[in-house]
């Protein structure tokens, strides 16, 4: 190693000094979150701001499930981040497995017809009507279908298919495999790192989103979390009328800090599983998109 | 089979044979392609064909065809509308501002990542910087809550404690831009840092190396060497950008957006939300988003054209 002059040792304490400060900036407002959940309400009127609770208490919590209908509210978005990524999948994959074979007839044509999508859109207010001429505003699958295929994730699939070593798969066909079990044995396990990537996409996409539900949904025990969260956080008069004798217990603002947490946290378990694969999904991404 | 393919002059009856035959013979993947043929012409076609409403004054119980055709006194109405500049300038300006700032900030954070040596440091800064990419807005603004409530927002609790009024960040309408703007850049500089990572890897040590030799300081390696290094990946990203700067960022604006800062921060999007569905004025709204699209649309294309000229420098 070559040895480092002075002011190349300074230069390198500042670089550490702001990386550990952009850090803290990124972690503090979550331990801020969390100290204000679990403090009792008497504890911050003496102490004030409150970073490292002396006691603590799960009243905020309590209060969260029982009268803003937290549990239904995950409920409904396992069900849309489960149910809705499966099918992403498969239907992603499906449509991705015939585009990626370049001998394929009228490829060309149906890419476009799919490419275009992704450039030009009839926006928000057709689309509204279109869904609720579907009969879907309502059903807890206007969540799921009308985001079933992303274009741009196709893309991403059908460009990793085309880079696979063709041979491969025209063995197994010698050998007397059907287009789908070559699909199925040999592709699909060839490319298992690029459906991860595009799981955690959808899957991501799934838990966050909150607009479609304000829009399409209207029955509050059908609203997924990130509509529930936001209920709390602008103070939405919810559900039931216990949040009213409850009061008193906690404070408002810990009730809603209680909320972040609650939804926070599920993303914050499956973070370290997902780690592994993102930074591959995002060069793919913006290599092939 | 082939060889009625290869033949040259083929009866008319024959070749619709054929046709039929190249379906037959690739029947299990025209079958596979079929749902997201359908999916696509019923989800975004039909939506674009739903466009004719911004040329009507659609009524919900006349619907789609009985509505009165009125050409184009949505767009001219829209265009003359007092609300036009406004949220025109504010979709344009958090745009703009989000661009320079958001933009810039990943590359400087790559950068600095570039620097540290110290494997494990690298990727913990990495790992905590990336994890707010996977938030929720709704999260975001939670969290914004935490920071900057009136109440007891840890900032207004710090200000009430030096005996400084406290601030109401979050409906103040002068904090309305630069909430926005940080709060993206919070989110997403670690995530929009991975790119120019992977292309700073890319640069030959050899290079750095040289540098030194010659005596260049540490400016001179990042003027000479690494800018230059990541130089396509940089002005690629820029154009892709460049071409969504009517998209100011709709879940997000959306979420912090209340009717007292709503003058600096409402946007194209969440206008046509609020007209179209809370107000039913469906016709306009939807000659607003068409607006819109056609506008992105373009440049879109304008972006591909001038990105692809970059292409055999990037990859």
């Amino acid at each position: 190693m070559i040895k480092l002059t002075i002011g190349e040792k300074v230069w390198q304490a500042a670089v550490y000094t702001i990386l550990i400060l952009l850090s803290l900036l990124c972690l503090l407002p979550f331990l801020y979150v969390v100290a204000v959940s679990v403090t009792p309400e008497s504890e911050v009127l003496r102490r004030g701001i409150v970073i490292l609770p002396e006691s603590f208490t799960f009243a905020a919590y309590k209060e969260v499930f029982i009268s803003h209908g937290i549990g239904q509210a995950y409920k409904i978005t396992l069900f849309r981040t489960i149910v809705g990524t499966a099918l992403n999948v498969l239907f992603t994959v499906l449509a991705a497995y015939p585009l990626s074979k370049k001998y394929l007839p009228g490829r060309s044509p149906f890419l476009i017809f799919i490419v275009f999508t992704m450039m030009f859109s009839g926006g928000l207010i057709p689309t509204y009507l279109l869904v609720r001429s579907m009969g879907l505003l309502n059903s807890p699958w206007v969540l799921i279908i009308p985001h079933l295929i992303s274009a741009f994730n196709l893309v991403i699939i059908k460009g990793f298919f085309e880079q696979l070593p063709a041979e491969i798969e025209e063995s197994s066909r010698v050998d007397g495999a059907s287009e789908l079990q070559s699909l199925w044995r040999i592709i699909l396990p060839l490319s298992l790192p690029v459906l991860a990537t595009i799981s955690l996409f959808y899957a991501v996409g799934h838990w966050n989103s909150y607009f479609d539900a304000i829009v399409y949904l209207n029955d509050s025990s059908l609203m997924p979390l990130q509509v529930v969260l936001r209920n709390i956080l602008l103070n939405v008069a919810t559900q039931s009328a216990d949040s009213m004798a409850n009061s008193g217990a906690v404070s408002q603002f810990a009730v809603q800090m209680a909320a972040v947490v609650m939804t926070t946290v599920p993303i914050l378990i499956v973070y370290p599983f997902m780690q592994k694969h993102f930074t591959k999904g995002v060069l793919l991404g913006s290599i092939k998109g | 089979m082939q060889a009625k393919l290869a033949a040259d002059a083929i009866p008319r009856s024959q070749k619709r044979n054929s046709w039929i035959r190249t379906i037959q013979k690739y029947k299990v993947m025209y079958i596979l392609l079929f749902p997201a043929l359908v999916y696509f012409a019923v989800f975004k076609y039909i939506p674009m064909a739903g466009i004719i409403i911004a040329f009507k004054n659609y009524n919900l119980a006349l619907g789609l065809w009985d509505s009165p055709w009125v050409g184009f006194k949505n767009f001219t109405d829209f265009i003359n509308g007092v609300y036009f500049w406004d949220i025109m300038r504010n979709t344009i300006i958090i745009s703009l501002y989000k661009l320079l700032f958001g933009f810039s900030a990943p590359i400087v954070l790559a950068l600095l990542l570039n620097e540290v040596y110290t494997q494990w440091f690298k990727k913990i800064v990495q790992t905590i910087t990336y994890l707010p990419h996977f938030l929720s807005w709704v999260i975001v603004y939670g969290l914004m809550v935490a920071l900057l409530a009136p109440g007891d927002g840890l900032i207004n609790m710090i200000l009430k404690e030096n005996g400084v009024q406290p601030i109401s960040f979050l409906t103040e309408p002068a904090w309305g831009r630069l909430l926005v703007i940080s709060s993206e850049i919070w989110k997403d500089i670690g995530w929009g840092a991975i790119l120019y990572l992977a292309a700073l890897a890319g640069i030959d040590p050899s290079l750095y190396e040289a540098a030194r030799m010659d005596g260049a300081s540490k400016w001179r390696q990042l003027w000479h060497v690494t800018l230059p290094g990541i130089r396509g990946v940089i002005i690629l990203m820029l154009i892709l950008k460049l071409s969504h700067i009517l998209d100011a960022g709709f879940d997000q604006i959306f979420m912090f957006a209340n009717s007292f800062n709503q003058e600096k921060i409402d946007i194209i999007d969440t206008w046509v939300y609020r007209e179209g569905l809370e107000r039913l004025k469906i016709g306009l709204a939807t000659a607003v988003g068409l607006f819109k699209a056609v506008i992105g649309f373009i440049l879109v294309l304008a972006a591909n054209k001038i990105a692809k000229k970059f292409d055999g420098q990037i990859w």
